[in-house]
């Protein structure tokens, strides 16, 4: 019965997000009050059917109702109460339900906080998510049903990808989505804009705040990913230039630059034309990292149900959403002319660079990532790109961003001179230099370059922020209050720089890092990275549904005891799959890392890792979205429109960047 | 010819357009490519295509049958080598393929890869033998000469020895009426 209710309410969203789309649009078009106020009532009926269907779905994995083929397929009985939830976004048609029910999130968002937006850009912009909703939700009632129910279910389900049972995986979709879906606000309103045939300063303002909050999500979304496969995958490694992985930094890459052009819009009404065609390219990058994992084009680890069938709805999505927008792209943006003139060593100018090298890295990484596919269609060779085509052609477009970065926010609007910012940098520059110095003497250039890097965009972030409040140069107190006084998007962006800065020290830490695998007895031990590590001893255990074998590490340095770790393999009879549960100590300047290989002979093969810096890769992307967040939340992106100040829109508009 | 500016200011706002049409052009021969199976993103190189054939030795698995490198040169026909055991289910689904190809007089040397006599020869017995010559591959040392990755994978021979082709994995219709065929006519 419920499967069924989820089935219907996913028609019925379906069906109102085509009336979403229709109406507004037509209703926008021909200035139609009536029409244009429908529309946010539908996008909220879309929420409540798209949220009725997936709780539906949520309910069906609970109860653990294999007659429906999904939860037969993909989970199982005994698996926690949590997982059993979490799974529902674990495999294909879960997470496609997923997807569709953050965007009815982020249609019903605009209907909701967008009251300070004109009426016929909100009614168009509602129409766009519907219309893209709309395409979407019959994905998920048609090629991919989750609610589909088979005759005779099984007494037990198929179970969970075991490597799925995770904190952080479990998390993970949720949040990557909102990134990902998220983006599909600011291809509305570019669409909206191109329809209108125009952009100013106050659309430049509207769109930021949903660019930077999915921007946000976007960088944690990658961050957990990332951090997952290094404790959860057992070899230590965080980034693999996986073509999935690459597919997710695609949109981050473009819509970082996005953030930063919007920056322009909305100050100086130039770059119009490139930030409309960034948030377009977004989010079209978005669609295409879920076509190019749920088709199975790629050579990836990442396993989805690899079916060309729904590879080809997805492409056929992909193309009616991106495909129009081009194409109105195409017609409409000669309209959009620039205003604001600028020199090139300006702010804007910076702004520019900055777009430059991220989309140059952006390209790099797409065509590292799809050269394999075409190579085979064109040449009908078989190759694949790896780590260092990507390592080497990225460090060189990275560079000059890191050396740039700290420098732009210095520079003033319209026409600048690189001496003032220079002179306010000038010890961050040198602070930066003796790093690398002393990086290089000690440990290789690489390293040496990375933690320069990092030291300069940290210190940059500091002597901007700095430079504000007049740090040092009036009483402290004065600089405290305008500290306060500070425009937090300034602090943000400040912040987020540093961010970057970390997660860099944190890659530049885990190229000092050192390994060894070796087979232990209990009771034996070795000496490895100035500690001595024991194996103490072996246990088995059993799960709820699986049977696990622990092992205890014991780390000593001077015969005093560090750290006791107790990495285990736990092996899923129902999936026939083992996990390795890595255990790992960290004092957030080491990691001390263990994992537990095969087991025989009375003895275990054991992984051993030190790896400096490691959690400061995570934590950077951390401050990174700390940073986006603070930025959020600036009273003029927050009042956003320039002509509310009554106090009642005021705080309705407040709610957009909680 | 010069393009005027505004001309020019056209023709990039419509390029996005393009290089997308391009790339969507491209992932549906792709995916078409996927459903027919003459493509798949999994395969694994082979670095021996272009290469004469590797220095390896097999047991005779029947009397009379090994072979090694020596014999895969001056052939009077190019020779499938065929990598397979009678475990591996896949080899089972690809048997009857190897059975009709045989029926063309295509010449199969097939390699029994970590198997043991009785097992391969009952395999034999009870759904026919395709192969001209077979040898039998117990240590893995001729598989990782080769550099096979997993069974089965066949490799293409020509006449002077040199591998023109490699697939690893089961062959199928497609690849054989597709790929197959043609290559063994240029090589005839």
């Amino acid at each position: 019965m419920v499967p069924e209710l989820g089935n219907f309410a996913l028609a019925l969203a379906c069906c109102l997000a085509l009336t979403q789309a229709v109406l507004s649009l037509l209703g926008a078009e021909g200035r139609d009050a009536r029409l244009m106020s429908a529309s946010p009532g539908l996008a909220f009926g879309q929420l409540i059917a798209v949220g009725t269907a997936f709780l539906a779905l949520v309910w069906s994995n609970v109860v653990s109702d294999f007659s429906v083929r999904n939860v037969a397929e993909n989970s199982q009985s005994q698996a926690p109460l949590f997982y059993r939830i979490t799974g529902t976004w674990g495999n294909h048609d879960g997470s496609i339900l997923l997807w569709c029910l953050v965007l009815a999130l982020c249609g019903a968002a605009i209907a909701a906080f967008g009251g300070n937006l004109p009426s016929a850009l909100r009614a168009r912009v509602i129409g766009v998510l519907g219309a893209v909703a709309a395409g979407f939700l019959l994905f998920a009632l048609t090629a991919s049903n989750a609610f589909t129910r088979i005759w005779p279910p099984p007494m037990q389900g198929q179970g969970m990808n075991a490597l799925l049972q995770d904190p952080a995986l479990a998390i993970h979709p949720p949040i990557l989505y909102l990134g990902y879906v998220g983006f599909a606000v600011p291809f509305a309103f570019a669409v909206a804009a191109l329809i209108e045939g125009r952009v100013d300063a106050a659309w430049g303002r509207w769109v930021r705040p949903w660019a930077l909050a999915s921007w946000c999500f976007l960088t944690c979304g990658i961050a957990l990913g990332s951090w997952w496969a290094y404790y959860d995958l057992g070899w230590g490694g965080f980034w693999f230039w996986d073509p999935v992985e690459n597919s997710s930094l695609l949109p981050w890459l473009t819509g970082t630059a996005l953030l930063h052009s919007a920056i322009v819009v909305e100050k100086r009404e130039a770059l119009k034309t490139w930030t409309i065609l960034l948030a377009i390219a977004t989010f079209a990058l978005s669609l295409c990292g879920t076509f190019l994992t749920r088709s199975g084009i790629l050579n990836s680890v990442h396993a989805f149900a690899n079916d060309p069938t729904r590879g080809l709805f997805i492409l056929a999505l992909l193309g009616l959403v991106v495909v129009p927008s081009l194409l109105l792209f195409a017609l409409r943006a000669p309209v959009l002319s620039p205003s604001g003139i600028f020199a090139i060593l300006s702010r804007e100018g910076g702004l520019v660079l900055n777009n430059i090298l991220l989309c140059s890295i952006a390209a790099v990484v797409l065509t590292g990532t799809l050269y394999p596919p075409f190579a085979n269609l064109i040449g009908g060779v078989q190759l694949s790109v790896g780590a260092p085509f990507f390592d080497s052609t990225v460090l060189p477009l990275a560079a000059p961003l890191i050396l740039a970065m700290p420098l732009g926010p210095m520079l003033s609007w319209k026409r600048a001179t690189l001496g003032p910012a220079l002179l306010r940098l000038w010890w961050a520059a040198l602070a930066a230099c003796v790093v690398g110095v002393i990086a290089a003497l000690g440990w290789h250039g690489l390293a040496a370059l990375g933690f320069a890097g990092s030291a300069w965009l940290i210190l940059g972030a500091a002597a901007d922020l700095g430079g504000r409040i007049r740090l040092f140069r009036v009483p402290l107190a004065e600089s405290l209050s305008r500290l306060a006084g500070l425009p937090t998007a300034a602090l943000g962006a400040a912040i987020a720089h540093a961010g970057l800065g970390v997660t860099i020290a944190g890659i530049a830490g885990m190229t000092l890092a050192s390994q060894s695998v070796t087979f232990l007895r209990p009771g034996q031990g070795l000496d490895f990275a100035g500690d001595h590590w024991t194996l103490q001893s072996l246990t088995n255990k059993s799960g709820p549904d699986y049977v696990a074998r622990t092992a205890t590490l014991v780390v000593s340095r001077d015969g005093r005891t560090i750290a006791v770790l107790h990495p285990s393999e736990r092996a899923f009879p129902v999936q026939q799959t083992d996990v390795t549960d890595t255990a790992i100590r960290t004092d957030f300047l080491v990691d001390l890392y263990t994992a537990l290989g095969s087991v025989h002979d009375g003895g275990a093969e054991v992984r051993l890792r030190y790896d400096p810096l490691a959690p400061w890769i995570w934590l950077g992307a951390l401050v990174m979205a700390a940073g986006g967040g603070l930025s959020l939340a600036d009273r003029r992106l927050r009042v956003g429109a320039p002509w509310r100040r009554e106090s009642k829109r005021g705080s309705r508009a407040a709610q957009v960047s909680a | 010819m010069a393009l005027s500016l505004a001309t020019r200011r056209r023709l990039m706002l419509v390029a996005p357009l393009g290089l997308a049409a391009i790339g969507g052009f491209g992932f549906l021969r792709l995916l078409d490519r996927m459903q027919t199976g003459r493509y798949d993103p999994h395969a694994v190189p082979n670095f021996l295509v272009g290469h004469p054939v590797p220095s390896f030795t097999t047991t005779p698995a029947l009397p009379g049958r090994g072979f090694s490198s020596a014999d895969l040169r001056n052939l009077p026909q190019p020779v499938l080598v065929n990598f397979f055991a009678s475990w591996c289910v896949p080899c089972q689904a690809e048997h009857p393929l190897l059975m009709q190809l045989q029926s063309q007089s295509v010449a199969i040397w097939g390699i029994a890869y970590e198997d043991s006599e009785a097992a391969m020869a009952g395999l034999l017995a009870a759904h026919g033998d395709p192969y001209v010559r077979l040898g039998a591959d117990k240590t893995g040392a001729a598989a990782i000469a080769w550099g096979i990755s997993g069974v089965p994978e066949s490799f293409l021979v020509d006449r002077g020895g040199v591998i023109r082709w490699h697939i690893g994995g089961p062959l199928s219709a497609e690849t054989i009426a597709g790929t197959l065929d043609p290559l063994l006519r240029t090589y005839a």
